[in-house]
């Protein structure tokens, strides 16, 4: 089993390699943004479908990441220094802002980054003299390594490609250590978990803070990537939005987010033709789809291998659905 | 003085259509642990009703406002009950949130493409005249919202209270196994939460929208003020709903006037994480023993 999931790890890899050669800047442009969109999912699914705990302020997350990214970069720093201080500041962040709010259990944490959220594109809109306001902050340099520049569209992807690997790595390597099989216990059975031992307020809070500092860092991806960030690319809508992304992949499957960015991401440039109507059918889609799969696409997708394979047993991870 | 007057009213003008919404909203979750995003579009929406009705079919405008209250009794309460709660509801409360954010977005962006994606202007249902209270110019409109919001927050609360139904809708909420054995058709009751969500919805939105223009994304700070409103109140009561609506429409005109406009959204989010921190069951709120 595990052997198959390297080899299909792999094979993923490598499609992914092939996938620009050969595309115009455009396409690439957005193969860059699907996956800079899964590592923000992916953290956001080690909240939700691993830890069990809504939070509605991933795309703050990706703002306060890619503005410290675009400060420090624009300052002459590299961008390196940037994306440490992204993770780490979002990483602290959510610690903070998970800390009272996990305090009170249930859904407390999503009404707090809700609000977290409106707070933080009010500021980043008022706040002129840092973040340029409304305006937002135009011009950040791409980074250079060793010599080989990213400015070309296709090194960027490459660029890009290299980060998401090692983000999947940390993110399959969190969910397969102690840790993550603390934070399945806390979903699947709290009372369970606690009664074993595993401190569940500590470990949720950690969930939390290091599914932010995903956010952190696929915020700066996107300062050099957009090279022109603003405070509307952050509001609430937006977490909303990758919150449908992970829950439509499939949350708490490891592939779920980066199916379901590519869902909202990469599908809208292959039904052009549906023109404004994409947003309404992609809606319909989420409605029908949560009442025949809550578990999202992955979970269909392992019901109807079901349904011509009686033996294997479907997943149970999400038919109680995490708790809001 | 004068000033302030004139704000305290605007506030609790604006504040008790705040109170229609987050009422149902609270409502929604008592009687079936609904955590509605689409709330704020279920208040944009029947704008729209009143609207296809008199421009595009020439009804007057009163027959429009009736027929679009019955028009979102029957599709934000009804259908929506029969076609996205009920098929989910068994599935936990994630992918009920999931499908209302969808939804949220299904009714804006379809306002957006098959009506309009501009403001529309709204007939105001009041004269504009402006009176003078103790010096403090107060508009008609502003008093008239006030006491029909009020009005019908207080006719559903006596409702609730003092009727049959009004308190089977309540043994329901409270504990829907005990009311059951008692006798209680409960799927029914649940039916009349919904239904009563939908006409609270209508009569926000026409009462709202005259104030700014019928457009599509009239719902995202409508939802969020509702949501809000509903959980420095106190979830499980519908007096939590009204005061946290008012207190909502006061502060909001409060910290405009007074702090900066620039951040007078941030102030309700600071009271909404300030009362989670301090007092999580909201501030009129009883905490509940019911696990979520």
């Amino acid at each position: 089993m595990k052997r198959a999931h390297l080899i299909l790890a792999l094979i993923g890899i490598a499609v992914l390699i092939l996938a620009p050669i050969g595309q115009k800047n455009y396409i690439i442009y957005v193969l860059c943004s699907w996956l800079m969109f899964s590592i923000a999912a992916m953290g956001l699914n080690l909240t939700l479908g691993y830890a069990g705990q809504v939070s509605l302020a991933q795309a703050s997350f990706i703002g306060i990441g890619a503005y410290i990214t675009s400060l420090l970069t624009l300052a002459g720093y590299h961008w390196v220094f940037g994306w440490l201080a992204a993770m780490g500041a979002t990483f602290v962040i959510g610690l903070l802002l998970g800390y009272p709010a996990l305090r009170v259990q249930h859904h407390f944490l999503a009404f707090v980054t809700l609000a977290f959220n409106t707070i933080v594109f009010l500021v980043l809109r008022n706040e002129e003299e840092i973040t340029g306001g409304s305006f937002g902050l135009v011009g950040m340099p791409r980074p250079e390594f060793f010599g080989i520049k990213t400015m070309p569209q296709l090194n960027f992807y490459y660029f890009v490609l290299v980060l998401f690997v090692i983000s999947a790595f940390v993110f399959w390597w969190i969910v397969h250590s102690p840790w993550g099989r603390a934070f399945k216990a806390l979903r699947e059975n709290p009372i369970r978990a606690e009664s074993l031992g595993v401190d569940t307020r500590r470990i949720t809070l950690l969930a939390f803070a290091i599914g932010s500092a995903f956010g952190g860092g696929a915020g700066a991806i996107m300062a050099p990537l957009v090279q022109f960030i603003e405070p509307g690319s952050f509001a609430l809508i937006h977490s909303l939005k990758i919150l449908l992304m992970v829950v439509v992949g499939g949350a708490g499957f490891f592939y779920g987010p980066m199916l379901g960015a590519a869902v909202v991401i990469i599908l809208p440039e292959f039904l052009r033709f549906t023109e404004g109507y994409y947003l309404i059918i992609y809606a319909f889609l989420v409605i029908v789809l949560m009442v025949y799969s809550p578990s999202g696409l992955i979970g269909l997708g392992s019901k109807l291998m079901a349904r011509f394979r009686p033996k294997q047993e479907v997943r149970k991870d999400m038919a109680k659905g995490a708790q809001l | 003085m004068a000033e302030f007057i004139q704000i305290l009213i605007s506030g609790l003008s604006a504040g008790s259509i705040y109170a229609l919404a987050a009422v149902g909203f609270t409502l929604l979750w008592q009687a079936s642990q609904t955590i509605n995003f689409a709330q704020g579009e279920f208040v944009m929406l029947p704008a729209f009703f009143v609207l296809a009705l008199t421009v595009k079919l020439g009804l007057p405008l009163p027959l429009a406002i009736i027929l679009a209250i019955f028009l979102s009794v029957l599709l934000l309460g009804a259908v929506f009950k029969k076609l996205v709660v009920e098929p989910m509801i068994q599935h936990g409360t994630l992918p009920l949130v999931i499908a209302t954010i969808a939804l949220g977005l299904l009714l804006k962006e379809g306002v957006k493409e098959f009506y309009s994606p501009l403001g529309q202007p709204f007939p105001s249902l009041f004269p504009q005249d402006v009176l003078s209270v103790f010096g403090a110019a107060v508009s008609i409109p502003d008093i008239a919202n006030f006491v029909i919001a009020m009005g019908t927050i207080i006719g559903l609360q006596l409702f609730l209270a003092r009727t049959r139904t009004g308190r089977c809708m309540q043994a329901t909420a409270q504990n829907p196994d005990v009311a059951q054995i008692l006798g209680v058709d409960i799927k029914k009751m649940v039916l009349y939460t919904f239904l009563i969500n939908g006409a609270l919805a209508a009569i926000a939105s026409v009462l709202i929208t005259p104030i700014y223009l019928a457009k599509f994304s009239n719902g995202e700070v409508l939802g969020l003020v509702a949501f809000i409103a509903a959980i420095v109140g106190g979830f499980n009561q519908i007096r939590g709903a009204l005061v946290g609506g008012l207190l909502i429409g006061v502060i909001d005109n409060l910290s405009a006037g007074y702090v900066s406009a620039e951040y007078r959204q941030a102030v309700p989010m600071l009271l909404l994480i300030f009362v989670i921190l301090v007092r999580p069951q909201g501030l009129l709120g009883t905490s509940e023993g019911r696990a979520v």
